[in-house]
C-alpha cells in the first residue's frame, strides 16, 4: 500500500499546484504509515523530478514518452493507473486543475474509487473513517466527506498547501513504461496553444493576484495592473464586463462565468463587487479594494481597503512594492 | 443530431447557504433554485447545433420532483423534451452512472454538461460519463462547433494555454464562457414548454462513494482595515508585516 500523486509538468518544471499535492500526498502517507510516491508524465527535467524529495516524495516513476508532452486523458489516465497498480496504491492524490480533475475522474471509474475535489484539508482517519474536508457552494460552505470505497481519489485545492522548502533529500526516479497503443492517442489535441505568460506566472496558481474592473475605463490604463502585478510578482485578472468588452482576454476573467482563483492575496481595482465576481474570488486569504466609491459592495468582502481614484493611488503602490526588499 | 443536455438544479449564486439539523444538511429554506449557469451555455449551444444542422435536444435532471420548474425553463429555452431521474443524488457517482444508464438505452451523438456544478463542485460528473460510456469526454470546453456530420472540433482550457481538439461522435463535453450566449425564454417558448414531453423515470440500482457527513461555513472576515488614500504605499508595508502575504 502507498500514496501515488500525479504531478503535472510545464515547461520542464512542476507545476507549483503539483508540488502542493506532493506535498500534501506525504502528510497523508506519513499519517498511514506509509510511503508516498509521484508519477511524472512528458517533458520535464530529471532534477525537477528529483527535487520532489523536497515535499517528501521517496520515489519518482516517470514515463518520458514523447507522445504524452499534450495532455491526452486516455493516455494519462492508462500511465497513472499503472503506476497505481505497481505501486499497490490505496491513496492517489492530484492538484485540482483541469488536467488533474479530469484524470482522477476516469480514474474513479476505472478503479472503483471514492473521489474528493477541491479538497483543503488533510484526511481524518480515527475510528476507520477517512473523511476529507472540500470547498462547496462556490466558497460559501465547506463539506466533510468520508471516502468509503478501497482507493481514494483526492483532487488538492490550489493554494490551500504550502510547498515545504526545506531542502533535503532527493527522491529516486525511475523509468515507467505503459506500453501505449495508438488508440490511447485517437482524442490527442491537433494543436496546444500556450498562452506567452510573460513572468511565467499563471493565474489558476497564482499566490498573488491583481485584478482591474470597468472603473479602470480602458485598456490603455492597464499598465496601472500590470505594473502593480510585476512589482509584486502577481498574476492578473480583470472583471467580466472588462473581457466582454475584449479590454483583456477572456482567460482573465474571473468569477462565477470565469474561472476561480484561490490565492494569498487578491488585490481589487475598480471592481464593484458584484455577488458573481465574489465567487470566483472569495476564497482568497487576504483582499485588498480600492475603488473611489465608499459604497462599493466589494468592501465588506475585503480585509484592507483605499476609498479613492485608482489612477492617484494605484502609481502609490507600484512605487511602494518596487521599494520592497526582495 | 441527437443531443442530451444534462441540467443540475442549483441555489442562485445570491443565495444565503445555511445548514439544518446540526450542520447536516443543506436548508433549501427560501432558497431560490436556477439552472446550473455553466449548463445553460452547453443548452444553448445544443440548440444552436440543432437550429443549424437539425435533430432534437433532450435536457436530462436527475433530482426529485422540485427541480421540474427549471426543467421546465429548460424546455422553454429551446430543448424538445426531458428526462427527470427521479433521485435524491448522494454524489457526483451516483449522478454520473444515472446519465449513463439513460445514455446507454439512446444513442445520443452528443452529450454536453456544464463545466461544474455550483453547488457541489464537483467538475467530475462530465468526465466519468465519458469514461463509464468509453467515449472521449473533453472538458472544460469553450468551443464547439461541427467540422461535418460525424466530427465536432472543440477548443478547451487547460492551465495556461488551450487545445484544440477534433473528436467523432458520440462524445461528452463540458461548457464554459463563452461557448454561446444563454438565451431568455420567450412568451412561445414558456406557452409550448408545458405541453412538451418530461419523461419522470426510477434511478437504476447504484451506490455513492461518497458520504456526505457535514458542513461548516468559513470564518467571517475580521472586517475591513482602511488606509488614507493619501498614504496609499502605508498598504504595501502592512500586507507585508501585518498580513505577512508579500
Ligand atoms: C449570470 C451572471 C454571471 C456573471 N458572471 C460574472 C463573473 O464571472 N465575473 C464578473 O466579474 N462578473 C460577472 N457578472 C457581472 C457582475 O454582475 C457585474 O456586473 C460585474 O462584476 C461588474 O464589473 P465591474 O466591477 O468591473 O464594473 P462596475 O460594476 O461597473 O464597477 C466599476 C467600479 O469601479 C469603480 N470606479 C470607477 N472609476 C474609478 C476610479 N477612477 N478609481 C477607482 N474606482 C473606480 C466604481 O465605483 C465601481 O465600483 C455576471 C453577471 C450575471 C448576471
Ligand atoms: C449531499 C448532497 C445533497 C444533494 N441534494 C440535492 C437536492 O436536494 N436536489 C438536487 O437536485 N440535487 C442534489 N444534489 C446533487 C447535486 O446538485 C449535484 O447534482 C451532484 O452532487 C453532482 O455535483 P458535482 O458538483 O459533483 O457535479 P459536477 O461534476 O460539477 O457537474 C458537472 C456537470 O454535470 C451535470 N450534472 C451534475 N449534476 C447533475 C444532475 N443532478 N442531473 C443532471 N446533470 C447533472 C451538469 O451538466 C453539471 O454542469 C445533492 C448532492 C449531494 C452530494
Amino acid at each position: 500500500m502507498s500514496v501515488l500523486v500525479f504531478v503535472e509538468g510545464l515547461n520542464g518544471e512542476i507545476k507549483k499546484s503539483s508540488l502542493e499535492a506532493a506535498a500534501y500526498g506525504s502528510q497523508v502517507a506519513q499519517t498511514l504509515g506509509t510511503s508516498a510516491t509521484a508519477v511524472a508524465i512528458g517533458e520535464v527535467h530529471e532534477e525537477a523530478l528529483a527535487k520532489l524529495g523536497e515535499q517528501g516524495i521517496s520515489k519518482v516513476l516517470y514515463d518520458a514518452d514523447s507522445r504524452l508532452n499534450q495532455f491526452v486523458a486516455d493516455a494519462y489516465v492508462k500511465v497513472i493507473a499503472k503506476a497505481a497498480q505497481q505501486e499497490s496504491a490505496k491513496v492517489l492524490v492530484f492538484a485540482n486543475s483541469n488536467i488533474g480533475a479530469a484524470v482522477g475522474s476516469k480514474l474513479a471509474v476505472r478503479l472503483n474509487g471514492s473521489l474528493a475535489t477541491n479538497v483543503t484539508t488533510l484526511p481524518k482517519t480515527d475510528g476507520g473513517q477517512f473523511v476529507v474536508t472540500r470547498g462547496v457552494f462556490s466558497g460559501k460552505a465547506f463539506a466533510d466527506v468520508a471516502l468509503t470505497s478501497d482507493v481514494k481519489i483526492i483532487a488538492v485545492k490550489k493554494n490551500a498547501f504550502e510547498v515545504s522548502s526545506n531542502g533535503g533529500s532527493t527522491a529516486a526516479v525511475e523509468k515507467l513504461s505503459a506500453d501505449l497503443a495508438d488508440a490511447d492517442f485517437a482524442a490527442a489535441p491537433k494543436e496546444t496553444v500556450m498562452q506567452d505568460t510573460d513572468g511565467g506566472i499563471l493565474l489558476p496558481e497564482a499566490e498573488i493576484v491583481v485584478s482591474g474592473g470597468r472603473g479602470l475605463k480602458g485598456p490603455e490604463n492597464w499598465h496601472l495592473v500590470e505594473d502593480l502585478a510585476k512589482a509584486l510578482g502577481a498574476a492578473t485578472a480583470c472583471s467580466k464586463p472588462v473581457s466582454d468588452l475584449d479590454w483583456r482576454p477572456h482567460h482573465e476573467h474571473v468569477g462565477q462565468t470565469g474561472i476561480t482563483v484561490s490565492p494569498n492575496l487578491y488585490i481589487a481595482i475598480g471592481i464593484s463587487g458584484a455577488i458573481q465576481h465574489l465567487a470566483g474570488v472569495n476564497s482568497s486569504k487576504v483582499i485588498v479594494v480600492i475603488n473611489k466609491d465608499p459604497e462599493a459592495p466589494f468592501f465588506k468582502a475585503a480585509d484592507y481597503g483605499i476609498v479613492g481614484d485608482a489612477f492617484d493611488v494605484v502609481p502609490k503602490l507600484i512605487e511602494a512594492a518596487k521599494a520592497l526588499d526582495k | 443530431m441527437k443531443i442530451l443536455v444534462c441540467i443540475s438544479n442549483v441555489p442562485d449564486t445570491t443565495s444565503k447557504i445555511n445548514f439544518t439539523g446540526d450542520n447536516k444538511e443543506f436548508d433549501k429554506n427560501g432558497v431560490q433554485f436556477v439552472i446550473n449557469p455553466w449548463d445553460e451555455y452547453a443548452l444553448t449551444r445544443a440548440i444552436e447545433i440543432k437550429e443549424a444542422k437539425g435533430g432534437t435536444v433532450t435536457v436530462l435532471n436527475v433530482g426529485e420532483a422540485d427541480a421540474e420548474p427549471n426543467i421546465r425553463k429548460a424546455l422553454a429555452i429551446g430543448a424538445d423534451d426531458a428526462i427527470r431521474v427521479n433521485a435524491h443524488p448522494k454524489d457526483a457517482f451516483f449522478v454520473a452512472q444515472q446519465i449513463t444508464a439513460v445514455a446507454k438505452e439512446n444513442n445520443y451523438d452528443m452529450i454536453l454538461m456544464g463545466k461544474e456544478s455550483i453547488d457541489y463542485n464537483g467538475f467530475q460528473v462530465h468526465n466519468m460519463v465519458g469514461e463509464m460510456l468509453g467515449i472521449p469526454s473533453v472538458t472544460p470546453a469553450f468551443k464547439l462547433d461541427m467540422v461535418d456530420d460525424s466530427t465536432a472540433r472543440l477548443e478547451r482550457e487547460i492551465e495556461g494555454g488551450k487545445e484544440v481538439v477534433e473528436v467523432k461522435l458520440p462524445f461528452v463535453a463540458s461548457a464554459q464562457q463563452p461557448m454561446s450566449e444563454p438565451r431568455i425564454p420567450n412568451m412561445r417558448g414558456i406557452m409550448t414548454a408545458r405541453t412538451k414531453p418530461l419523461a419522470v423515470r426510477e434511478p437504476v440500482g447504484a451506490e455513492a462513494k461518497a458520504e456526505y457527513v457535514g458542513y461548516s461555513k468559513p470564518e467571517k472576515k475580521g472586517g475591513v482595515k482602511m488606509i488614507d488614500p493619501e498614504n496609499a504605499g502605508e498598504l504595501i508595508a502592512l500586507l507585508r508585516n501585518e498580513a505577512k502575504v508579500l
